[in-house]
């Protein structure tokens, strides 16, 4: 479904990505870790084309969208959570969800806006509250909801379980495979809570410095020692 | 505290902070009145003649130390208060605000509609409420720019300027009538927009700021150096004078021509063009207005609000960032453009000199104070900006004074703008809701 080969990307002279081939097949839930500055985010924004490769491929579905604008990838099918939720705190969880659904046409609102909120009941219960006023955790809901209403069929997630409670972070994974069971959406999930991420993945990667060092199943690299090692010691609730 | 106070230093009693407080105050207000109170210049003919006036300075500065006292000792008092919940009476002022905008804005619609017929509103006061409402109606076009798309456009008098001189060359050269001008001078301004707006929309807000900033001084350049077309410094005199739907307002029509107050049977009054021109530009404030409130609940408002909320969102939500600023761009330029030609054709005469940059800072002070984005907001702003100082002409002097002082007390109490409100633009109707 979704194919990086030989990506490398640059901010202005620093080397973000140094050639990164990973593959997403449609159906898996697959998770990229690694630590902090490692290129993680940079990956999910060169698919989006936002910093665009400088060198390598970005294949979705047959198309090749390495040079194409942000605008016109969404359009192929592909939403993304961004890092740190970006909601947009002043507008109401409605006209969130508004923004999220309209260059799509608002035709499927309602029908959509129903599916939402049996996924996340607390934003129907918070719907006319400004963004910024929610907590941390029905923000995160509400970016994950946002990125849902374009009807992707990829969903690309930066780090949901960022600054949350361990409660709220296993509610959030919940909902991540239900959304990937339920409604079939494959998803690209970035996190630094690898003991999370691993056990709900089908598979994974490990970014080191803007290369990927080591992938498998999610079962796998969670017994790997030096994944272990690097990532997982004594950190894992 | 122990931060800022170093070891040692003894902390001064309050009695002696406030006076030392006060006499601060009291040497700024003194430098600043020695050049700018202290001295006038009478010209007497031949020579030009210095007054010394250092009573006023004595008094300004007397007046400030003592103002100084009664203001910390207030604001003190009134800063406890308000430290417990500033939230709260932020939004409690907000909340009352709308109550009142549910009775005002009506009663204010209706007054401008009948003003015309109130019994004090003679030549001038129509004149002065026409003049208001040019700048209620550029505040709009650029609070959709500023306010809801958040690009800060310092060069906002520009289209104004192309509207005001599309009208005067369409209608001088091609004889065109007001009403077919208009809708040309609003698309000429428009496309004016696009076109300044699709290389430098990319640019982030103070590179924007620079660069609308340069657009209106090149505008107005090329308004002052282009003589055979723009007339230069002289302008364009002459721009004929609307016509109702064709009769023209003046006392000896030309030949074949009837007069309005003949086809009405009225007597000739030179009243009927101002109350004809007052409903004009009443009339495009009100499409002004009903225009931006409608954009406003439709995608691509909602687009303008969140590109100005944050960018990489609405990029990463499939909203192409430069096609969305571009509308706004374009459609408050429209609207300048549609200011422009009515300011044309009520003036009758034009020149670069109405077109400076600080037409464009007053546009953007009062979409500022009003609050960004908030219509009613606008309208209180010109009353401030724009109806106060003309009514307060007799204090001439010290309109800047005020203006300043004005500045800063909003800038005290109201640093989000006189009316910062934003009330949601989709809300269900309460069966649908939740749990509230
Ligand atoms: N906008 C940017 N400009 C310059 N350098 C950046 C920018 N964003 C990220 N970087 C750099 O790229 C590297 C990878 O960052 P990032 O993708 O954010 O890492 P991660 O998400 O894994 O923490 C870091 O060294 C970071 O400093
Ligand atoms: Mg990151």
């Amino acid at each position: 479904m979704l194919r990086l080969s030989g990506v490398h990307t640059f901010y202005g002279r620093i080397e973000a990505l140094r050639g990164v081939d990973l593959t997403v097949e449609e159906g898996e839930i697959v998770t990229l870790i690694g630590a902090n500055g490692a290129g993680k985010s940079t990956l999910l924004m060169t698919i989006c084309g936002n910093p665009r490769a400088r060198r390598g491929e970005v294949r979705f579905e047959g198309h090749d969208i390495t040079q194409m604008p942000t605008h016109d990838i969404v359009k192929l099918g592909i939403a993304q959570s961004p890092e740190g939720r970006r909601i947009f705190p002043r507008m109401s969880v409605i006209e969130n969800l508004k923004m999220g659904a309209q260059n799509f046409g608002l035709a499927h609102f309602d029908e959509d806006l129903d599916r939402i909120f049996r996924l996340f009941p607390i934003l129907k219960d918070r719907q006319s509250q400004r963004g910024g006023t929610l907590s941390g955790g029905q923000q995160q809901m509400l970016a994950i909801a946002r990125a849902l209403m374009s009807r992707p069929r990829l969903l690309l997630l930066d780090e949901p379980s960022l600054g949350l409670a361990p409660l709220v972070v296993k509610q959030i994974f919940e909902t991540i495979r239900e959304i990937n069971q339920r409604q079939r959406v494959t998803v690209l999930l970035v996190e630094q809570n690898a003991y999370h991420a691993l056990r709900l993945a089908h598979r994974g990667y490990v970014l080191v410095n803007g290369r990927i060092s080591m992938s498998g199943s999610g079962a796998e690299l969670l017994a790997n020692p030096e994944v272990r090692a690097a990532y997982l010691e004594g950190g894992h609730v | 505290m122990a931060a800022t106070t170093l070891p040692g230093a003894r902390e001064d009693s309050p009695l002696v902070a406030l006076l030392k407080d006060a006499g601060i105050a009291a040497a700024i207000a003194f430098l600043l009145a020695l050049p700018l109170m202290g001295f006038q210049t009478l010209d007497s003919g031949t020579t030009v003649d210095l007054q010394y006036r250092f009573h006023w300075v004595a008094i300004a500065t007397v007046g400030v130390f003592f103002g100084r006292i009664v203001f910390t000792l207030l604001y003190r008092r009134a800063g406890a208060a308000r430290s417990k919940a500033p939230g709260i009476v932020g939004q409690g002022m907000a909340r009352v605000g709308e109550g009142l905008g549910r009775f005002l804005v009506p009663a204010f619609i209706l007054f401008a509609l009948i003003l015309p017929f109130l019994p004090f509103a003679d030549r001038r006061e129509i004149d002065l409420a026409t003049y208001v409402l040019i700048y209620v109606m550029l505040g709009w076009g650029l609070n959709i720019v500023v306010g809801l798309a958040g690009l800060l456009d310092l060069g906002y008098v520009a289209f104004y300027a192309i509207g005001a001189y599309s009208y005067a060359l369409l209608a001088k050269t091609f004889g065109f009538s007001f009403w077919l001008c208009l809708p040309l001078a609003g698309i000429l301004a428009a496309f004016l927009g696009i076109l300044l707006g699709f290389p430098v929309l990319r640019l982030r807000g103070d590179y924007l700021a620079i660069v609308t900033l340069g657009f209106g001084e090149i505008i107005r350049v090329i308004l002052v150096n282009w003589q055979p077309v723009t007339g230069g410094p002289n302008g364009i005199s002459g721009v004929p004078r609307p016509t109702f739907f064709g009769l023209p307002f003046t006392n000896d029509p030309a030949e074949g021509e009837t007069a309005f107050h003949e086809f009405f049977n009225l007597d000739f009054a030179s009243l009927h063009r101002f109350v004809f021109l007052y409903y004009v530009i009443l009339a495009l404030v009100l499409v002004t207005n009903a225009v931006t409130l409608r954009l406003r609940k439709m995608p691509i408002g909602r687009a303008w609000e969140a590109l100005r909320e944050d960018e990489i969102a609405c990029r990463s939500l499939g909203i192409n960032p430069t096609n969305t600023k571009l509308t706004a761009f374009a459609i408050g330029a429209m609207f300048g453009g549609f200011a422009g030609s009515f300011f044309a054709t009520r003036q009758g005469f034009i020149s670069p000199e109405s077109f400076t940059f600080i037409e464009s800072a007053v546009i953007l002070a009062i979409v500022v104070l009003g609050g960004m984005g908030s219509q009613a907001g606008v309208v209180v702003a010109t009353l401030f900006l724009v109806l106060l100082p003309e009514l307060a002409r007799e204090f001439a002097q010290f309109r800047m004074l005020i203006f300043g002082a004005a500045m800063v007390l909003i800038m005290v109490w109201r640093p989000q703008g006189l009316l910062a409100h934003r009330a949601p633009t989709v809300s269900l109707g309460p069966g649908s809701g939740g749990s509230r």
